[in-house]
């Protein structure tokens, strides 16, 4: 199917390109001047932007730094986990277990925790040891994708959605039927929780923590700055960003998504580097989940409906990769969880009801496809 | 003295079907050699035979008058033998210079510890590479997809050229390509036959093999059914010879 989509659109291209200029295939006139040119490629980006001013006008106390700090720090579990799954989508596979993984990171890190914590064990070690448990547990996903996909050629489709079944029946064991896992040290709180900065403008400023003499229910009243979670997911997107980019393990994940032929022949070895990024996805995606409960305090499972894998499949989408393969960029897929999480808070502020966020999404992804398919080499 | 490459007795069977059957060639440096022959006649399978595909029941073969073992295709492009088959072998996401380095790219430290992709590098290299090779790409920074049949050509030898083939095997050449294209990739053979490069092309086009081959080598049905240098024969004759007519076959022989 979708090779006979690319035949397709080959001649148009071929057509257009001649003065050995790229150029935007069967879409004309605007999209040909620089201005267009460059408003296709980043229409996600002029999107949001647009997004973000109706909202400041439509809805009361959106634009405000606190909600704004507010969306980065809930939506961090989005961000890692699209970033994730931008690396894989650049591969040409798509990794469906993610979601899970995260929600087992969360409760097996709690389960540990709770089990450790209640057995008197120093607290550094209880919380030590319940972050290593999730975080090598986390891997093994991905082991098993990698190997499936590798070794038995089995698609990544429904490799992964194999994966997706376990992690939720390992998890449902762990939480006893879903059931939240409660019992984690409340001092990981602090860690998920706390900002960069805490500026009283009448006494004083702190770092990384509250000042003592605040309360939970008066520290509204004080300016908090930069959520610990705009670290990590920082840190992340950073280091993903990085590695695609500018190494040669990125340069070679780019060439297994648009040629895997091409690159088995030039002598990558392209199913211990496929073992690699679905280990990366599953393991990123832990990491998420461990946040969560550092966040949250408690052992959170994935529950059923959740659809975190395919929200992050729409923002990497949205961020202009194509799941054909080869394309995609984690400054792109950051634009495209912004996307989502603005809409989804701006319509909640403006009052509209959830449900038109869903087609909101459902829009935004027909028309990230449209634009993959008009201009193919745009990102 | 000894031949750049050497292939003695070569011999593959699959199955019951022999597809190759005791077949010897040999080519020089600076020298185009065609290997013509109908469909199925063991073009092919020989041709993979040298770049590493395929392993031969019997047979051996020589580089400068050595043997060598030939078990893998990193095998042969070590023993600088580059094959481009016609899918070209390019990831049409990537620019030419990524291209030409895929799998071996050029690193530098970046911050003095991480080794980071060394594009300026590899696009100064590309550049030169092509230059030699008088090959013109508007700009090394479009990728392949929209580059023409024949500048993707000219990147697939390229590549096969910086990394020091010596003998570089061609599968169907122009066979994609427009009259103009056609005519710019058999310059190019041309142009590497005087840098010392041994060249092997299979061809189905008679003005390919008569405009570019100094010999031609008929396949048929996995035996060698002739040899001839290019300016001793004519274009009816390797006709003959490839659809096996007994008589022309008779009257040269």
């Amino acid at each position: 199917m979708a090779d006979q989509g690319r035949q397709a659109a080959r001649p148009a291209r071929s057509l257009a390109s001649k003065g050995g200029v790229a150029s935007g295939g069967a879409a004309g006139g605007f999209f040909q001047t620089p201005f267009g040119r460059f408003s296709a490629r980043n229409w996600a980006l002029i999107f949001l932007i647009l997004m973000i001013v109706i909202f400041s006008f439509a809805g009361p106390g959106f634009f405000d730094i606190a909600n704004f700090q507010n969306i980065i720090h809930l939506n961090t579990g989005t961000f890692l986990l699209a970033a994730a799954e931008t690396l894989v989508v650049i591969t040409g596979g798509i990794d469906l277990s993610i979601g899970y993984v995260y929600g087992l990171a969360s409760v097996l890190g709690a389960k540990v925790m709770q089990i450790l914590g209640a057995g008197g064990m120093a607290l550094p070690a209880v919380i030590a040891l319940g972050m290593l448990a999730a975080l090598l547990v986390s891997i093994l996903p991905g082991l098993g994708n990698g190997f499936l996909i590798t070794r038995f050629k089995v698609p990544p489709f429904i490799a992964t959605m194999g994966m997706w079944g376990i992690c939720n029946g390992v998890t449902l064991f762990l939480s006893d039927g879903f059931m939240p896992v409660m019992g984690a040290p409340s001092q990981i709180n602090d860690i998920g929780n706390s900002y960069f900065l805490y500026i009283d403008p009448s006494k004083s400023i702190r770092f990384f923590s509250k000042p003592p003499y605040i309360t939970l229910t008066n520290i509204r009243n004080i300016l908090r700055l930069v959520p610990n979670s705009l670290f990590l997911t920082l840190l992340v997107l950073l280091i993903l960003g990085f590695v695609m980019s500018r190494t040669r393990f990125g340069r070679h994940t780019y060439a297994i998504g648009g040629s895997m032929d091409a690159a088995v022949r030039a002598g990558i070895n392209v199913d211990r580097h496929l073992v690699m990024i679905y280990v990366i996805s599953s393991f990123v995606s832990g990491v998420a989940g461990l946040f969560n409960l550092f966040q949250t305090g408690i052992g959170n499972y994935t529950p059923s409906g959740a659809n975190y894998e395919l929200m992050a499949v729409a923002a990497v989408v949205i961020g202009g990769a194509s799941l054909t393969g080869g394309k995609g960029r984690i400054l792109g897929t950051a634009v495209g969880v912004l996307v989502l999480a603005v809409l989804e808070n701006g319509l909640q502020i403006a009052g509209i009801s959830a449900f038109y966020r869903y087609i909101g999404v459902g829009v935004l992804l027909t028309i990230a496809v449209i634009i993959d398919r008009a201009f193919p080499d745009l990102f | 003295m000894a031949h750049l490459l050497e292939a003695k007795n070569i011999t593959k069977r699959f199955g019951g079907l022999t597809a190759v059957d005791d077949v010897s060639f040999y080519v020089d440096e600076g020298e185009v050699v065609a290997l013509v022959g109908d469909n199925g006649a063991g073009k092919s399978t020989l041709i993979k035979i040298i770049s590493g595909v395929h392993k031969p029941d019997v047979g051996e073969i020589f580089l400068n008058g050595e043997k060598i073992h030939i078990d893998s295709p990193i095998d042969a492009i070590n023993h600088g033998i580059e094959t481009i088959y016609q899918d070209l072998a390019l990831a049409e996401n990537m620019d030419v210079p990524s291209n030409i380095f895929l799998g071996r790219e050029s690193t530098k430290k970046a911050f003095g510890l991480v080794p980071v992709v060394n594009q300026e590098h590899m696009t100064r290299e590309s550049r030169k590479v092509l230059d030699r090779l008088d090959i013109q790409i508007p700009s090394l920074k479009s990728n392949i997809r929209n580059l023409s049949g024949g500048q993707r050509q000219a990147v697939a030898i390229s590549r096969s050229i910086y990394w020091n083939a010596k003998v570089l095997i061609m599968d169907e050449p122009t066979a994609a390509l427009g009259i103009a294209e056609q005519k710019k990739v058999l310059e190019l053979v041309s142009s590497l036959r005087k840098q010392g490069i041994a060249i092997i092309i299979i061809s189905h086009q008679m003005y390919d093999v008569f405009s570019v081959a100094d010999r031609i080598i008929v396949m048929r049905r996995g035996i060698k059914a002739g040899e001839r240098l290019v300016r001793d024969t004519t274009s009816e004759e390797i006709v003959s010879l490839i659809v096996g007519a007994e008589s022309v076959e008779k009257r040269s022989q």
